[in-house]
């Protein structure tokens, strides 16, 4: 069997003596949207944060092509093709919003993805472009995230919670956005807690409880009373 | 016309205070980090200047062209070897690493060059003055003065529209994500430190030609950076030659009232500034 892009293989992580992940086993072949759901202080953000390189206790853990990454710097992963989209935004507020994505792009990565493929994707952006980011609403300062983190090029892109705290009109805006930004051979990772919204856009989808998976499945056959319990754990 | 002489004076001498406190400015603005060895690093490139002068027999102006680079070579390997191992959440680390550079700064200057006063000599061009009218201006703090502006123009300039500049202010605002934009914060934090020693070999070279200087000369030299920093307000380089100006005209007019009023004569108007404005008087306004 060929590597996939991306897998965990058994990853624990702890923050100080809090144990966040317990054995998590995930793959993520070129191509595909997986989405990861589960409630709060499920372990979500930490394995999207292990994988990123900011959380670094499972130097064997992670693999990328095979090979593992789990001792890299979070600069040396962004090279390799591996963007997060942060919970929160997390935007530079003393950078415009063109500034913001441009130092998105400051890699230099070749692919489909430049200023202007943004603006078209998000056009309010290029209204904006000269305005600091803090100033945006909070729908738009996701839009500028998301764009940050295509600037880069990616081959896989890791999406933290992009609909939290945002209007429904928005999240809706966003994820018919996703399609679009998926459709060219970008492999995804989308952790979401509104289970809906993440199997509409997903191929496969794992939930994690307390730390662990608690199922994995194709996400348009998996039966919703298993989701509940998974996510749940009633 | 003895007061505008002095107005004038201070002003330039400002100029000098600026450069000193560029520096400290530029890395406690991307880092957070608070330079106590700043001072000696000024009296360090004096050294460095004076022994280029004595052994390549080049005059301190045109050492420069040695000691800049010099300093910068030192400031990104000082980053990356010692302080970036400090560097966290607690800024107290870094600090007490750099009082303890700073010590060990002075000794080293001690043992290599001994204790007597130096003075770097750059010629005729010390004593050339232009006449303005009934006003003397020398021509050398002139250039130190022209030069203050320049690395500041240059300074805010690579900030707000270079891709280094958009690197520190992204690595400022949030180290962290700054890592996910693939920037290695120890690499952007050691470029950093390079470019405050580079503006710091300007202000340890213009002060040598000033004045004497010995190792433990950068004690004050720190006093009168962080001084002119905090009266222009954290983080604002255009400030930091405001605060310069405000604390050398301080000094030339308190030595006019009485010479040894000088040095009080300034940090008496920085304690006033400190107490009815905190931030400075140029805060910076976004962050």
């Amino acid at each position: 069997m060929p590597d996939a892009l991306m897998s965990l293989q058994a990853l624990n992580a702890h923050y100080g003596d809090f144990q966040a992940l317990y054995g998590v086993n995930l793959t993520v072949e070129p191509g595909e949207v997986v989405a990861v759901i589960g409630a709060n202080g499920a372990g979500k953000t930490t394995m999207l944060r292990s994988i990123a390189g900011l959380l670094r206790n499972a130097p064997e853990a992670i693999r990328w092509k095979g090979q593992p990454i789990g001792a890299l710097r979070a600069d040396q992963v962004a090279a390799l093709g591996i963007a997060l989209v942060p919970e929160g935004r997390l935007l530079f507020p003393s950078l415009s919003v063109e500034e913001n994505l441009v130092i998105g792009g400051q890699l230099g990565r070749k692919g489909p993805w430049s200023l202007q493929r943004v603006y078209d994707l998000f056009p309010i952006l290029k209204e904006r472009r000269n305005q600091q980011s803090t100033s945006l609403s909070g729908g738009q300062q996701q839009m500028v995230a998301i764009g940050r983190a295509l600037m880069a090029n990616p081959e896989l892109v890791l999406m933290d919670e992009i609909s939290l705290g945002l209007a429904p009109v928005i999240i809706r805006q966003i994820y018919e956005a996703l399609p679009g930004i998926v459709g060219e051979g970008l492999t995804a990772v989308i952790v979401e807690q509104d289970i809906a919204k993440a199997l509409s856009v997903s191929q496969r989808v794992y939930c994690l409880q307390e730390g662990r998976v608690s199922l994995e499945g194709q996400s348009q056959t998996v039966p919703r009373e298993e989701i509940t319990r998974a996510y749940f754990g009633v | 016309m003895d007061w505008l002489n002095a107005l004038l004076q201070g002003t330039l001498l400002g100029g000098l205070y600026a450069l000193f406190a560029a520096g400290l400015s530029l890395i406690f603005g991307v880092m957070r980090l608070v330079n106590i060895a700043h001072g000696d690093l000024i009296v360090l490139s004096a050294y460095i200047a004076l022994s280029f002068g004595v052994s390549l027999g080049l005059n301190p102006l045109a050492a420069l062209l040695l000691v800049v680079p010099t300093m910068a070579l030192i400031g990104y390997a000082l980053q990356r070897l010692i302080l970036n191992r400090t560097m966290g959440e607690d800024i107290l680390p870094p600090l007490l690493v750099t009082f303890g550079l700073s010590v060990i700064l002075q000794n080293a200057l001690l043992m290599g060059y001994s204790a007597d006063p130096q003075n770097l000599q750059a010629g005729a061009i010390e004593t050339a003055s232009v006449n303005l009218g009934p006003l003397a201006v020398g021509v050398m703090p002139v250039m130190v003065f022209v030069t203050a502006i320049g690395v500041i123009a240059a300074l805010q300039w690579m900030f707000y529209h270079t891709a280094l500049g958009r690197a520190f202010r992204a690595t400022s605002d949030r180290q962290d994500v700054a890592q996910l934009m693939g920037l290695n914060r120890a690499h952007v934090f050691g470029l950093a430190m390079a470019l405050s020693l580079a503006v710091t070999a300007l202000a340890g070279v213009f002060l040598g030609i000033r004045t004497a200087f010995d190792p433990a000369a950068g004690g004050a030299r720190l006093i009168f950076g962080f001084e002119a920093v905090i009266i222009g307000g954290l983080g604002n380089l255009w400030g930091t030659l405001a605060g310069g100006v405000i604390l050398g005209v301080a000094q030339t007019l308190g030595a006019k009232i009485d010479p040894g009023y000088q040095i009080l004569a300034g940090h008496i108007v920085f304690l006033i500034i400190l107490a009815l404005r905190p931030r400075g008087l140029f805060p910076r306004i976004d962050g």
